[in-house]
């Protein structure tokens, strides 16, 4: 049998060279689809200093990391107030000076988005949510970090506004558009909050 | 329909994300094959177990059940560690 066959396609060289090819040819293609199939991964960009909005995000980000993703956190502009430990003013322009005492000084000081009332609105929230027995804010973020969240603080806003490295807390990552691109194409899902 | 189980988590009292996530890591303890019993309270744990089990890997929904405890529902989840 096998020496009916061979002959057959040794006669037929052209036709086996044009197989071949085909074959590379998928072989790359699928490769370039490999590449391009969503990793097990989430991607949020945490815009917002809003406490509420900012909550979502964790009870996101936990909860997907909880599901066996990974998640990588971008902290921009008003985000940043959640990860600062402090406000301090030395070596600051007057107007991020300004803006560093318009702003919190840690995740304990972030206002809601509606009927704040000068704080005391974020004080019921919290009030509230521990009567319901919800993980605070603070909990949330250690329990992200224990589940292996990766923070992003981002570079660009951080130097627009005069946030020091020493104003925020350990463990950041720092980074840029970039940064947050090469996760979030990677990822089943991006948020922008 | 009570199941075999190797080890009980309570997240009775907890909520939205905590049953889910303390279930994470309680079953990174167990072996494959064995099964965690979750107890909670938390109404919406029933849609997240489920939601969990369709994504995650080795992770298996054995079974849910409802139970009454003083009054209270209580909502039972059976996983299995497949991997």
């Amino acid at each position: 049998m096998e020496t009916m066959i061979e002959p057959r396609i040794a006669s037929e060289p052209s036709r086996m060279r044009e197989l071949e090819e085909k074959l590379r040819d998928l072989e790359r293609r699928l490769a370039h689809v490999e590449g391009h199939v969503p990793e097990d991964r989430v991607a949020l960009i945490v815009f917002s200093g809003d406490l509420d909005r900012v909550l979502a995000a964790f009870v996101i980000a936990t909860g997907a990391a909880a599901m066996g993703q990974q998640v990588s956190m971008f902290f921009s502009f008003w985000g940043l107030s959640v990860l600062k430990k402090e406000n301090q003013l030395s070596g600051k322009t007057l107007f991020q000076k300004m803006m560093a005492l318009m702003s919190p000084g840690s995740s304990k000081g972030l206002p809601v988005s509606k009927m704040n009332y000068f704080g005391v609105g974020a004080k019921m929230l919290r009030s509230m949510m521990k009567a319901k027995n919800v993980s605070s804010l603070e909990e949330m973020i250690a329990l992200a970090r224990e589940l292996g969240v990766r923070m992003i603080a981002c570079e660009m806003s951080r130097d627009v506004m005069g946030i020091k490295e020493s104003e925020l807390v350990a463990g950041l990552e720092c980074g840029g558009v970039a940064s947050f691109l090469a996760d979030s194409l990677k990822s089943r899902t991006s948020l922008f909050i | 329909m009570s199941q075999p189980f190797d080890k009980l988590l309570d997240a009775r009292g907890l909520n939205c994300p905590m049953p889910l996530v303390n279930a994470r890591r309680e079953i990174g303890k167990l072996e494959p094959g064995q099964v965690l019993k979750v107890a909670a309270t938390d109404r919406g744990s029933v849609a997240d177990f489920q939601g969990w089990a369709k994504v995650a890997k080795g992770v298996e929904l054995v079974g849910q059940e409802t139970e009454q405890a003083e009054g209270a529902n209580v909502y039972v989840h059976y996983l299995r560690r497949t991997a």
